[in-house]
């Protein structure tokens, strides 16, 4: 056999060596999905004014006994029904007049109310300030979202995950139990639980969750199944991970893009249910104040009184479209894929 | 297919057995009875009361019979509204409850196809903002918020339509109004995915490649093709103007089974809530049933069980 000359080592050289150096380094950091995401989210202008509006409407909540201006219980039925008022300043439905047969009056003057005295929505038909009870309202509105979506997901999420993960029979029966939950109109259930139960908080909460978990485990057991066959899963299981490791290191994690998106259409929808509740008149009690039991309230004195029912029918539409557009940015940032539609 | 369709109808039975069960041993457990403020009712008469409708036996022997009735088609009777059955009081307020439901769903489901179908072919520009935009407001703001609004501009103060009546489809007009905006925002969006979808597809190319005009291209081939999964839609649109119903029913005072719903809660008035519990399921499963039958015969991939659904 001929042999092969051997050429030596000195006579290869690498050609534009530094050159080609530059050319492969990589001149932006390396960003991680979670940086990602929110540099997607903070581009999208609408998801921005929305989480902007969304921010202060929770921060005013938090701060409610600092920021209400009165007390959202105290009656006082000498400054009953009155019109808005902006201190001082003469703004046209802002300045407590008030049409009576035809003509405009001043009905802080009418009803006695000490000079300086002023109500920036003015007040419901127990003298109570509206501004004050809206914000109170908010705050119950937002504390049964929170809660609702919590239990949502203390429940939602492991339900999907065994479900998914185990497959087979298990997976089988959970999820006729699943189908026939969903089955079900949601708005009875929360109406058979809001009966059954003493009406208050704890009880809309409960009654929420009871259907509202069905959506998330859905989703929740569609992703696993398809996360339960990738390859790291696969090593995991190899190397002798036990399935909860599995499931907190590997399957959540994985499963949290899923799992934001849909709590952000989980919290207008408990909003919404505490709100129609209320409305009816079977959810939050008396004397405490919710969007649903002020826009009840407003609405029965609309036509003379259509202040009332404004001011919660507008914050009731921001927060629900302000959520839902915020879901909407959420899940593009997430798989930009979807807004690529 | 048969055999899928007889599967569905048997889980059809189980699941409305499971949610009358439900439904009654829930309504056991309220504290109380009925008549507990009646006090002017002496023990004897109260006994009286009690056994004419059955209370005196035990739950169970209550239980098998409520369930008897059931089969038979008898939801009992109600404590409130004169001793009527509860058949013959959803009977009579049927009519006005599917007209304005099936007003709202045809209204919503053909703007919303509309909206959307444009959104998707000016994708990008301001019709598909605007369009966007609608459909947002539409699915964002309560149905009764809305029927509020609705109330108060077009019939109370310019006077275009009645405040709260039912009599001619004018007093109809607004309370469909309200009810259609979920579903038109619902179907706008969904539809506009779709359509997108469809329209960057080959087949659309070549239907634009073989000189089809633009209108026909649209028409015949994209719309079509989008508007199959919009069948899908259909099951929680009717969740969602049933459940619009009960407050809007309310707030134009119509005389509905939506209405009745909420007036049965008020008044404590159980055999009703029960039946038009049951009854609101029973249709409802029924609609999601055809809605999968539906979508299964004009898709066949789906036809296979569940194989396509998850």
């Amino acid at each position: 056999m001929e042999q092969i000359p051997q050429t030596p080592k000195e006579k290869f050289k690498l050609v534009h060596d530094e050159n080609n150096a530059e050319q492969e380094k990589i001149s932006t950091p390396a960003l991680t999905y979670m940086q990602d995401v929110r540099r997607r989210l903070f581009k999208n202008k609408v998801a921005v004014v929305c989480l902007t509006l969304i921010s202060i409407i929770v921060l005013i909540s938090i701060f409610a006994p600092i920021i209400a201006p009165h007390n959202p219980n105290a009656q006082n039925v000498t400054m009953s029904n009155l019109p808005p008022k902006l201190g001082n300043l003469n703004i046209p439905g802002m300045n407590g007049y008030q049409n009576m047969g035809g003509k405009m009056v001043d009905a802080y003057k009418q009803a006695g109310a000490p000079k300086g005295t002023s109500f920036i929505l003015g007040t419901d038909y127990l003298g109570r300030d509206l501004l004050s009870r809206i914000i109170y309202g908010t705050r119950l509105s937002l504390i049964v979202a929170v809660l609702a979506t919590l239990v949502d997901l203390l429940i939602g999420v492991p339900y999907g995950i065994v479900s998914g993960w185990k497959g087979g029979k298990t997976d089988t029966f959970m999820q006729r139990i699943v189908e026939i939950v969903s089955s079900v109109p949601n708005l009875i259930v929360v109406i058979l639980m809001m009966i059954v139960l003493k009406p208050g908080l704890t009880s809309i909460v409960i009654a929420i969750a009871i259907t509202g978990w069905v959506t998330m485990a859905r989703l929740v057991r569609a992703q696993t199944f398809q996360l339960k066959e990738q390859e790291y899963i696969l090593a995991a299981r190899t190397l002798g991970e036990s399935s909860t490791k599995i499931a907190t290191k590997h399957l959540i994690p994985n499963l949290s893009s899923t799992i934001i998106i849909q709590t952000m259409f989980t919290i207008p929808n408990a909003i919404f249910f505490e709100a129609f509740l209320s409305f009816i008149g079977i959810g939050i009690p008396a004397p405490n104040a919710s969007l649903g039991t002020l826009l009840s309230d407003g609405q029965k004195a609309f036509r003379f009184l259509p202040y009332q029912m404004w001011a919660p029918a507008i914050i009731l539409s921001i927060i629900m479209i302000a959520t839902n557009l915020l879901g909407d940015g959420l899940r593009d940032a997430f798989d930009p894929q979807s807004s690529e539609h | 297919m048969t055999k899928y369709i007889l599967k569905r109808i048997f889980y059809l039975f189980l699941t409305l057995f499971i949610i009358a069960s439900l439904t009654f041993f829930l309504m056991k457990l309220l504290p109380g009875t009925p008549f507990s403020n009646q006090n002017r009712m002496s023990p004897d008469q109260l006994k009286i009361v009690k056994a004419q409708y059955g209370l005196d036996q035990s739950v169970f022997v209550q239980y098998v019979r409520y369930m008897g009735g059931l089969l038979q088609g008898n939801l009992g009777t109600s404590f409130q509204f004169n001793n009527e059955p509860v058949t013959a009081l959803i009977g009579q307020r049927l009519a006005p409850s599917m007209q304005i439901g099936a007003q709202a769903m045809v209204v919503g489901t053909v703007f919303g196809i509309l909206l959307g179908a444009v959104a998707a072919i000016r994708k990008n520009t301001w019709a598909d903002t605007l369009a966007t935009f609608v459909s947002i407001l539409g699915l964002s703001i309560p149905s009764f918020v809305l029927a509020v609004l609705l109330q108060f501009y077009l019939a109370y103060k310019w006077r275009i339509f009645p405040v709260a009546l039912w009599d001619n489809f004018q007093s109809s007009i607004l309370p469909t109004i309200a009810l259609a905006a979920l579903p038109l925002g619902t179907v706008a969006r969904f539809m506009r995915t779709e359509m997108v979808d469809v329209m960057s597809s080959d087949y659309i190319e070549l239907a634009k490649a073989k000189g089809n005009s633009s209108w026909k291209v649209v028409t015949k081939h994209a719309l079509r093709n989008s508007l199959i999964p919009v069948v899908t839609i259909i099951g929680p649109m009717a969740v969602s103007v049933m459940t619009g119903s009960m407050v809007v029913e309310n707030i134009f005072s119509i005389p509905g089974i939506g209405e009745q719903f909420v007036k049965s809660i008020t008044t404590n008035d159980y055999p009703t809530i029960m039946g038009l519990t049951i009854f609101y399921s029973f249709l409802l499963i029924i609609v999601y049933l055809i809605v999968d039958i539906l979508y299964g015969l004009i898709d066949p991939r789906i036809r296979l069980g569940n194989g396509g659904k998850e």
